[in-house]
């Protein structure tokens, strides 16, 4: 489903350009699965997704699927528009963040369908898959 | 790696400093050439002793400069990697090409023309009309589908997160704004002359919310040059050498992208990522951060300025706010004069150099808020994606 967030005009930055790392996270998406790099000779996890783990620079890396909830690490709310394409859009939260079942991982994400004004650091969430066209999924978050 | 008072700036050098996009029908490079030689001539030197060139958030073309002010020989020309953390080591790259017999007068610079299609604040906008906005990136995939863009956006998440560890309050920002503010007022080249109250601030328009329009830097167009060299010669200069003490650059490794990216360890998310830097700079001139008698930090954002005084020293992680709060930031009364020129909130931004060129004139004595008996003055560039950068200046 296409979010009112994404009908707004946002999905007008969801033109993804990936490489050979980060494709297996947005064909997960697109099937609304969060999975998230991890090194098989150490267990640590990293993102963005690359071709080593940063702990031991091993290249046996495997994608995990988490189970989408996490809490906000910290957000902002964008209420000026930079560019004139997001008048329609603001104000919109664009938080950070923390990933159950893949400690130390962060992703930035919108939050969406919920009171703005009240969000707080540590309110748990859940991912939303937000299917913006017939090829991109952008996973953004709502409160859990 | 800088060799302890073995070079000097001696000589500054700046355009006017223009409202964002006034400063046509001056071309950069023309912008780019004044400053130089407003330099040349603030040193006593010609511009046909310069030769090197030593820059940073992706320099400038030095050949064209060379040819359009007729240099005899270009000896040195290389920059840093990354962007406006850079600032402050330039000068450091500088000194390490003339320390290195590659060059003896080496210029360092930085020209900003923010026309309507290029400005900053939409610097990661995959869309609209600006010169800075470029096509996603694999990584950049991961931030800019969520509507992240300015660099605002993104410091407002580390100020956040520094609210929440700590209480830091509203109020704190609200001072360094303020206090630059005051500091630019009594400077007659700085842009902004009217005071802020604290009813203003709180009553200013939010833009990314902790950020207020008196939490960002100004949009304007201006360049600034320095030129260094060595110890020796600057003796028989005009003006007194500001000795170069340490220049350092870099972060920590997995500081990296750091707040394009949000992936640093919690350990110092919430910082200004300088406190590598910092320490291998002390380190480097063998003093403390009780031996720094003005403090010339990049102010992008306020928060920014919060946690710098925090990594570089003046007050412990987390005491940023309270420090900030009781009045330690402001000249003549503070312990640590603060961006006495008004910084990049009040008096301009030209990407940190006017920073540099803030601590050479309090070096020398000549600053227009002068900070009695003033020994060492430090200088910094960033936060921001490796390298930040710092430097420590002495009589
Ligand atoms: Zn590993």
């Amino acid at each position: 489903m296409k979010s009112a967030l994404a009908a707004s005009g946002m999905d007008e930055f969801a033109d993804l350009n990936p490489d050979a790392y980060t494709m297996k996270f947005w064909e997960a998406a697109r099937e609304h699965r969060l999975v998230i790099p991890e090194c098989n000779k150490c267990g640590t996890f990293h993102m963005p997704p690359t071709g080593f783990c940063h702990e031991c620079t091993s290249q046996d890396l495997k994608f995990t699927e988490v189970p989408g909830t996490g809490e906000i690490y910290t957000f902002t709310i964008a209420r000026h528009a930079v560019i004139p394409m997001l008048q329609a859009v603001v104000p919109y939260v664009i938080a950070v963040i923390a990933i159950d079942g893949a400690p130390g991982v962060r992703m930035v994400g919108n939050m969406i369908d919920c009171d703005m004004e009240k969000l707080q650091i540590g309110d748990k969430v859940k991912v939303v898959f937000d299917d913006v066209n017939e090829e991109v999924t952008i996973p953004r978050f709502t409160l859990a | 790696m800088t060799v302890k008072d073995a070079t000097a700036i001696v000589g500054i050098g700046r355009t006017p400093y223009f409202r964002r996009g006034q400063s046509l029908p001056l071309t950069k490079v023309e912008m780019a050439c004044q400053a130089i030689i407003a330099a040349c001539d603030d040193a006593g030197l010609s511009v046909k002793d310069i030769d090197g060139f030593a820059y940073y958030s992706g320099g400038f073309d030095s050949a064209w400069i060379a040819q359009v002010l007729g240099i005899p020989e270009v000896k040195f020309t290389a920059s840093l990697t990354g962007g406006g953390g850079g600032a402050s080591a330039a000068v450091g790259l500088a000194s390490a090409g003339i320390t290195s017999g590659d060059a003896s007068v080496v210029v360092s610079l930085m020209t900003l023309q923010q026309t309507p299609d290029a400005r900053l604040g939409a610097a990661f906008a995959t869309k609209g009309k600006s010169a800075y906005s470029a096509p996603s990136t694999p990584q950049m995939d991961f931030v800019l589908p969520s509507g992240l863009f300015s660099p605002g956006q993104m410091m407002s998440q580390l100020a956040r997160r520094h609210m929440h560890l700590y209480g830091t309050r509203r109020e704190a920002f609200a001072e360094i704004a303020i206090s630059q503010r005051d500091n630019a007022i009594k400077r007659s080249t700085a842009r902004f002359q009217d005071p802020i109250t604290l009813e203003d601030y709180f009553g200013a328009r939010m833009i990314s919310d902790p950020l207020c329009l008196f939490d960002y830097t100004q949009e304007n167009d201006g360049a600034v040059a320095v030129i260094t060299t060595s110890a020796d010669r600057a003796k028989d200069l005009r003006k007194p050498p500001a000795y170069i003490m340490a220049a350092t650059h870099g972060g920590a490794g997995r500081w990296g992208s750091a707040y394009q990216l949000m992936q640093m360890p919690d350990e110092y998310f919430a910082s200004s990522g300088h406190r590598e830097v910092a320490k291998r700079m002390y380190e480097a001139a063998g003093v403390t951060a009780a031996d720094v008698d003005v403090a010339l930090l990049y102010d992008h954002f306020s928060p920014m300025v919060l946690m710098q005084l925090e990594d570089y020293g003046f007050c412990g992680i987390g005491e940023g706010g309270d420090f900030i709060e009781a009045g330690n930031i402001r000249y003549g009364t503070g312990s640590i004069p603060v961006n006495t020129h008004g910084g990049n909130l009040s008096e301009a931004y030209v990407i940190g150099m006017t920073h540099v060129y803030e601590a050479v004139e309090q070096i020398r004595g000549e600053a227009v808020n002068q900070v009695e008996n003033c020994q060492i003055a430090l200088s910094t560039g960033g936060p921001a994606s490796i390298p930040t950068s710092g430097l420590l200046l002495r009589r």
